[in-house]
């Protein structure tokens, strides 16, 4: 099939984007949308032109790297898949196809399709983790788990940080990002001891970022390739209003009360 | 304290906030709903619950007092709200500052995409409201003390017949999505209510919508006069 792209060019951070058109011709149905661009990259190339810049890594819809909106929907038309394992038989030949970078301030545009994501990172870095004591492995199954709560972890963890809900919320919020782990690891009792403090320390660095403010539109949602549920979001709300009661600090300032 | 303050700076925190003073405007609503309904018991009826609201309390409050109360707390309820919302809108303004070519509105309903413009539009309604049938000043014949009168010479015309119905349609809009929404904000999430919270939104933004449009049109039908 013959397509026409209308795909974001810019140069760098600072300077000023727009769209450009190219022609993707003979392309199978059998693609995969990145292997579109790879053919469209290679014309480029032979042409010596700038190859459009995106981002790619496993290729097998785990790794959240490939973030792009295509037709204004992230990771494009078909719910719960990645831009990587886009098919091009979900598209039709003729048909013009926009392709934008994620949009959103914690997002800053490096390179054409190219975002800088590391506001995720610190995000994370900030409280989305569990301290453990290292050493000889535990038992596997020492702590028991019920199954809901095994599931509901499962459910939640299953984000691949890709920036979708970022790039499908009209507030620009990565609310969605930050529930996902606050839900998963709130959920298992690994996650207890730094529960409280830990939605604390995540809303405020999500906060600091940039991120907008989740007004519940529940695009993020239907955007997420993961499908994570905005259930991780109330569950967000719910533990941030705990802590804010004093919940998780019953032992501070106790006497001789560790750090 | 200081630790809730802290929460109120953050985003959800503006948010929690935004719920609590929703659910108590909601609860605002819903009673001034009822009374308005007593319009249809007659001039006396409605005339004596009128009065009676500056009666509110008694006899342990003076006349007025309780009523005042009460509008205070509205006008803390009102100013926190819109403050809250204001912020978080800029914020979000600025977080999302370049738009998609084209994008679907996925998720987004009609609701929840006026909740920011409706929620202006219903304050700049409440402020004719209040000079229509409060201050008086926006009113063909107003009359201290008679509200049955002020109400039915008041929606005599279908121009304000419109205004208040339009108004009311806005309030329902926002409610369906606000009520939802203050839910989820709150946490009141479980996996055996969920299923029921747009439904119960929904519910209850149509009764307020049924129950509001009822006086204008039934003194326009002529059914109150
Ligand atoms: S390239 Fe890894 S998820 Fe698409």
């Amino acid at each position: 099939m013959n397509l026409t792209l209308h795909v974001w060019r810019q140069t760098g951070a600072a300077a000023a984007g727009r769209f450009e058109r190219y022609d993707a011709r003979d392309v199978s149905e059998h693609m995969s949308f990145l292997e579109m661009l790879d053919v469209v990259n290679g014309r480029l190339i032979e042409e010596g032109k700038d190859p459009i810049a995106f981002e790619h890594d496993c290729r097998e819809g785990i790794c959240g790297s490939c973030g792009m909106v295509i037709n204004g929907r992230p990771h494009g038309p078909v719910p719960r898949v990645t831009a990587c394992q886009l098919h091009m038989r979900s598209f039709t030949d003729g048909d013009q196809i926009w392709i934008e970078p994620w949009r959103a301030r914690g997002f800053p545009v490096l390179k054409d399709l190219v975002v800088d994501r590391s506001a995720f990172d610190r995000v994370i870095e900030a409280g989305g983790y569990v301290s453990i004591r290292t050493g000889a492995a535990p038992d596997a199954n020492a702590v028991p788990i019920p199954k809901r709560d095994a599931e509901r972890a499962m459910d939640a963890a299953a984000c691949i940080g890709c920036g979708a809900c970022v790039a499908a919320c009209p507030n620009g919020s990565a609310m969605l990002f930050t529930a996902a782990k606050v839900a998963h690891l709130g959920a298992l009792p690994q996650g207890q001891p730094e529960r409280y403090s830990r939605v604390r320390y995540m809303l405020a660095q999500h906060d600091d970022e940039g991120f907008g403010s989740c007004t519940n539109h529940g695009n993020c949602e239907a955007a997420c390739p993961k499908g994570i549920s905005i259930d991780c979001i109330a569950q967000l709300n719910r533990d941030a209003i705990r802590a804010a009661l004093g919940k998780g600090t019953e032992y501070a300032g106790a006497a001789g009360g560790g750090a | 304290m200081r630790r809730v303050a802290a929460f109120y700076q953050s985003t959800v925190g503006k948010k929690v906030a935004m719920a609590i003073t929703g659910f108590i405007l909601v609860g605002f609503v819903i009673g001034h709903m009822l009374g308005n309904l007593k319009a249809f018991q007659g001039a006396e009826k409605f005339n004596h619950y009128a009065e009676g609201l500056r009666e509110l309390g008694a006899p342990f409050f003076g006349h007025g007092q309780v009523l005042w109360l009460v509008r205070i707390a509205l006008i803390v309820s009102v100013g926190a709200h819109v403050l809250a919302a204001a912020q978080l809108t800029l914020r979000s303004w600025r977080a999302r500052p370049a738009k998609y070519h084209a994008a679907p509105h996925l998720e987004l309903s009609y609701a929840s995409r006026t909740m920011r413009w409706g929620g202006v539009i219903i304050a700049g309604y409440v402020a004719y409201h209040l000079m229509h049938f409060t201050l008086g000043n926006a009113h063909p014949d107003f009359l201290p003390g008679d509200a049955y009168h002020n109400l039915v010479v008041g929606f005599q015309s279908p121009w304000v017949v419109a205004v208040y119905l339009v108004a009311v349609a806005m309030l329902t809009f926002h409610l369906y999505h606000g009520i939802w929404s203050a839910l989820q904000t709150l946490g009141a999430s479980h996996p055996a209510v969920n299923r029921w919270r747009r439904g119960a939104a929904a519910a209850l933004a149509l009764v307020v919508l049924t129950g509001f449009a009822a006086v204008p049109v039934g003194v326009f039908a002529g059914i109150i006069r």
